[in-house]
């Protein structure tokens, strides 16, 4: 195997490493809100140092291969998108360690009624299946599967959009659970970016593999080059 | 509507070493004032049509072309064409630096005396005035008289472009200019070529991926006498059409 592509090899398992410890951070911050599980939540929290090594390494790794091995076309987008899935991936992490800072401060599992309500699970369960997704098309590249992730974050800004009125409804009826709703509507909020993250790195995947840019299209036009 | 004249064209070239067909229907056309780099592995053609734009390859026996390769519009290889006059429009520089063992002065103005310039005012201030184009002024300036051996390599092939562009061509012709020279000479060549695009045509045949990068506006592959791309060079080295450039500029060929 060419060097070039042992160097190439070696950043993307790096990167894959650092994807697993976030898809734990996200998930694991699900199970602890649930659950009010501080412990689990501090393990989150703790993870965070380690995504912030991987993230330092790996933009590490990415500055010595440009300067080694010069890469052009595929190769160059490659790097590039490395550094920017690398990038987003640690935001991901952060914002399931926020979403444990606030787990820590609810005192109590969320309610169920209100997390069905305000489709805050569902909302859990789409952004987590689209980041298993897109690491999956980072693996075995797929076009379809990739634009299928980036269809699935429409979902997200929906719920999202509407979330607003069902917590304000919900403050309204019960002024005791104002702290609640407001954590809550938070949460909504991280997992909504948790969306726009995610669709960053599938779009980055797509420019990779195509050498498509979708990045800030309008969505007529993004449908256009779909 | 007039059709665009280009700087150079090829129409289904057709190039021939004997039996051995070397450069198979090659269309392309060239901007004047751009710098284009020719890349492609070890015999692909690309310095065989390189040098079918000043008919270098007349000499070799057995050679032979087919199709047209026009200079402004003109066949180049019409019989009324003298090729004397062709390669005073079309000037070539080597890979190796090939100075002639004269002083510098004598090499820069060589072209001049062979059209039987004598005036020596003209000689000198073409001679400056070269020198002074390929960035060499500076540093012979005091020493004009000096062996051109003397110099060094970068020197040498600074002092090779100088005698080219006495004779004011408006075509350069640049085999791997920089391959025989350390990193520094090469920047020098290579900042040299971005400065001479303003008043020249300028064709480059490179193995240096990153040197194409850096100094051509267009970029053609060549592989097994076919032109494979042609196009402007960041589009080619950041998404190649073909996956035959794509293996090249990356390295993983074969």
């Amino acid at each position: 195997m060419p060097q070039i592509d042992i160097e190439l090899n070696k950043l993307q398992e790096k990167l894959l490493e650092m994807w697993d410890i976030v898809e734990y951070q996200l998930s694991s911050s699900r199970e602890a809100m649930l659950t009010n599980d501080v412990e689990l939540a501090g393990k989150v929290i703790k993870l965070g140092k380690k995504v912030n090594r991987y993230d330092v390494k790996i933009d590490r790794q990415c500055e010595n291969f440009f300067a080694l091995f010069n890469p052009v076309a595929v190769d160059l987008r490659q790097v590039l998108s490395v550094l920017k899935i690398n990038a987003n991936l640690e935001r991901i992490g952060d914002t399931a360690e926020g979403i444990c800072r606030i787990v820590e401060k609810l005192h109590e599992p969320i309610s169920q009624e209100l997390a069905a309500e305000s489709r805050l699970l569902e909302m859990y369960d789409v952004a987590l299946s689209m980041f298993v997704a897109s690491r999956q098309v980072l693996i075995t590249y797929d076009p379809v599967a990739a634009r299928e992730i980036l269809k699935q974050d429409k979902l997200l800004n929906k719920i999202y959009r509407k979330s607003d009125k069902v917590i304000a409804s919900f403050m309204n009826n019960n002024p005791a659970g104002i702290e609640v709703g407001l954590h809550l509507y938070n949460i909504i909020k991280k997992l909504e970016r948790v969306g726009d993250q995610v669709t960053n790195i599938a779009e980055e995947i797509i420019f990779y593999r195509d050498a498509k840019v979708l990045r800030h299209k309008a969505r007529k036009k993004k449908k256009k080059d779909q | 509507m007039s059709k665009k004249v280009y700087k150079l064209e090829a129409k289904n070239l057709n190039a021939y070493y004997g039996n051995f067909h070397a450069l198979k229907g090659i269309d392309i056309a060239m901007e004047e004032k751009a710098v284009t780099a020719f890349i492609g592995p070890s015999g692909c053609g690309k310095s065989t049509f390189l040098r079918t734009f000043n008919r270098m390859n007349d000499f070799i026996e057995g050679f032979r072309t087919e199709g047209d390769i026009l200079l402004d519009g003109r066949d180049i290889y019409d019989k009324k064409i003298r090729v004397d006059e062709l390669r005073k429009e079309v000037g070539m520089v080597f890979q190796k630096p090939n100075p002639f063992p004269k002083s510098i002065f004598e090499n820069v103005v060589y072209g001049l005396r062979l059209q039987g310039i004598k005036n020596k005012a003209v000689l000198q201030e073409t001679a400056e005035k070269s020198l002074q184009r390929a960035a060499l002024w500076s540093e012979v300036k005091d020493n004009l008289n000096k062996s051109a051996l003397a110099l060094s390599g970068g020197q040498q092939q600074r002092l090779c472009i100088a005698r080219a562009l006495a004779i004011s061509p408006s075509v350069l012709l640049m085999d791997e200019p920089a391959s025989a020279l350390d990193p520094i000479s090469t920047a020098k060549i290579e900042e040299l070529i971005h400065e001479l695009k303003n008043d020249y045509t300028i064709v480059i045949v490179t193995h240096n991926m990153q040197q194409a990068g850096r100094v051509s506006d267009y970029t053609a592959f060549f592989y097994m006498g076919e032109l494979v791309e042609h196009s402007k060079t960041k589009a080619l080295f950041t998404s190649p059409s073909d996956t035959r450039t794509q293996n090249y500029i990356t390295g993983r060929f074969g």
